[in-house]
């Protein structure tokens, strides 16, 4: 039995490779230390040859061994003859070695330190800002198109769309609003109970979901659901380059696919929010009655005398600006979305939580806002 | 084959020789890339078989399956390198996966993979960072680097300039030459059809039918079929 590697020396400056057996990836390959002792021992050693007449079968396992010797041989400033090799393996050799591996490929290992880190993340942050501002400025002057009735869109486009975060939403708006009216309804009754005044669960209910919930809730569906998929859809034209085909062709990609997104969901976030609250004071009506013994006409009054209008107005207000700035941010995301599939993914995350944040900001201001105002 | 109630061809019956350059050729939307999808076992046909080593690859259990598949390499059309993971990492997945190579042999195997694709030195690079033409080379590299025994490509030069994609035809044929690579290319370039192909199909989607099978040479000038010949020589008979 040969050995799988041997060396030979036909003359003093070079050194013959003798290959033997099997040399597959999934068997065992020689290292290539033996060699390169050998050559540091020799220093006079000028060329590497081989014998592999004695090779039975092979297949990359061998390739990786030769491209080993080849780096070695390079470090070395030593010729390589591949003559002696298995005629295929040359011929792979040649083809691996035909083109010079890049040098100065601009990636280097990137060892920041944590101050540098932290300073980086706070300049991306910085320059994040009049990125955002730009697209504010563009999607502005676009409503100014469309109030002199200049902006270029398909109402096709926008039926869809309405559809899309209308009549298809409703389930799952009805589903959470009804928890959430569940919910209020119990925490208040609890406390509410302790001095006999179940009633005013009513008054709790009522103003609460119109105010506050319905808006709220709706909103935030809205940018897990709406948002996200905004962000997902014009990331995804991003990376098939549809956004710069509409660009090429002279259409303004805010116009054709922005206005409609923002639209459709400032049109249809009112009627959203109003049916939310219907269902949150529905989910009122059936804690009182089934658990509190309260009859649903007198639930029915209580509710009808608590309400006012203008607590309407002020959900469906704060509802609207919400849609207004979910479509923002949605569609904000997936137009800076990179080209890549991970960019679509982290796009449409980006999308939600911004979302989310502007929500909770604008919830803040306003419900401030509207007190400051006495509404 | 067949979408749903939409049959796109019918009748097909050739066969693959081991170490052939199996080319499958035919006009656009004739169903090239979808009769590529029934061999590597990505859609079922709606009727008939598709036999590897006499064994019916859509008849047998999923571990049987699994284990024809395992055979195979495949490039797609537009690359589907994953866009998550680097270059190296691309190709280094499957190596994982399925050998026992140590980090160290495999980052070894990965380098020259790429270098056989001429894309030393990328190994760090994203896909999203280099340009079609290299996304494609990478996926080459990807789909060999279990050393398959059949390789599949989706319309390997398209997009490449004509030095890369000559240095591609020869490492098909060289692919085949020394490991015995059996490969199987959807392609409509006649340049590459003469150089590599030894055998073929040719489908027609009017006739939704193979008009031809055989050495794309032989049929370029001897096919009774005008059709085909018209194909083969651009246009003129």
């Amino acid at each position: 039995m040969l050995e799988q590697l041997s060396l030979d020396f036909p003359s003093p400056d070079n050194l013959q490779l003798v290959l033997a057996g099997s040399w597959l990836l999934t068997g065992s390959a020689p290292s290539a230390a033996g060699i390169e002792e050998q050559l540091q021992v020799r220093g006079d050693v000028r060329k590497i040859s081989f014998n592999g007449t004695a090779v039975t079968e092979w297949d990359t396992g061998l390739l990786t061994f030769l491209a080993r010797i080849y780096r070695l041989a390079g470090e070395h400033n030593i010729d390589i003859d591949p003559g002696g090799l298995p005629d295929g393996a040359r011929r792979m050799m040649a083809l691996a070695t035909a083109v010079p591996p890049k040098e100065d490929t601009g990636k280097q290992a990137d060892e920041a330190t944590m101050l540098a880190r932290i300073g980086r993340v706070a300049l991306a942050m910085w320059r994040a800002a009049p990125e955002m501002l730009h697209f504010l400025g563009e999607v502005a002057l676009s409503l100014g198109r469309l109030v002199r009735g200049k902006a270029q869109f398909r109402r096709a486009d926008l039926m869809l769309v309405i559809q899309d975060v209308g009549p298809q939403a409703l389930p799952i708006v009805a589903l959470i609003s009804f928890l959430v009216g569940l919910i209020v309804a119990y925490m208040g009754a609890v406390q509410l109970a302790q001095f006999g005044a179940q009633i005013y669960i009513a008054n709790l209910v009522g103003l609460g979901m119109t105010r506050e919930m319905g808006a709220l809730m709706t909103g935030i569906i809205m940018a897990g659901r709406t948002g996200a998929a905004f962000a997902a859809q014009l990331g995804t034209m991003q990376v098939n380059e549809e956004i710069d085909a509409f660009r090429t062709l002279g259409f303004n990609p805010i116009d054709f696919l922005v206005l409609p997104r923002m639209l459709a969901l400032v049109l249809v976030m009112p009627a959203m929010v109003l049916y939310s609250d219907i269902v949150g004071i529905t989910a009122g009506m059936f804690v009182s009655v089934t658990a509190f013994d309260i009859s649903t006409f007198e639930y029915y009054q209580q509710t009808v005398r608590s309400m006012e209008w203008s607590h309407i107005w002020v959900g469906v207000i704060k509802g609207t600006v919400y849609g207004l700035l979910i479509a923002f941010a949605g569609c904000l995301r997936g137009m800076q979305c990179g080209r890549s599939a991970q960019a679509v993914g982290e796009a449409t995350t980006s999308s939600v939580v911004t979302g989310i944040l502007f929500i909770v900001i604008a919830a803040s201001l306003l419900t401030i806002l509207f007190q400051q105002l006495g509404i | 084959m067949a979408y749903g109630d939409f049959v796109i061809q019918r009748d097909l019956s050739f066969s693959i020789r081991r170490g052939d350059i199996f080319i499958i050729m035919g006009g656009s939307g004739c169903g090239k890339s979808t009769l590529l999808r029934h061999l590597i076992g990505l859609k079922a046909p709606a009727k008939g078989r598709v036999l590897y080593d006499g064994s019916s690859y859509w008849e047998s259990p999923v571990a049987e399956q699994e284990r024809i598949k395992r055979g195979f390499g495949m490039s797609f059309q537009s690359g589907a390198l994953w866009s998550s993971l680097t270059l190296a990492e691309n190709v280094a997945l499957p190596l994982g996966e399925y050998t026992d190579l140590g980090p160290g042999e495999i980052a070894e195997v990965v380098s020259l993979k790429l270098s056989l694709v001429g894309l030393a030195g990328f190994e760090g690079f994203y896909p999203a960072e280099i340009s079609g033409g290299m996304q494609k080379r990478a996926a080459l590299a990807r789909a060999m680097a279990l050393d398959p025994e059949i390789l599949f490509f989706d319309e390997p030069s398209a997009g490449l300039d004509p030095i890369s994609s000559r240095r591609l035809d020869d490492l098909i044929l060289e692919l085949r030459d020394s490991l015995g690579t059996t490969v199987v290319v959807v392609t409509h370039e006649l340049a590459s059809i003469f150089t590599i192909g030894n055998n073929s199909v040719f489908l027609d989607p009017e006739t939704r039918t193979m008009l031809a099978t055989g050495d794309p040479k032989t049929l370029r000038d001897t096919s009774p079929d005008p059709g085909v010949r018209r194909f083969l020589n651009r246009g003129d008979i």
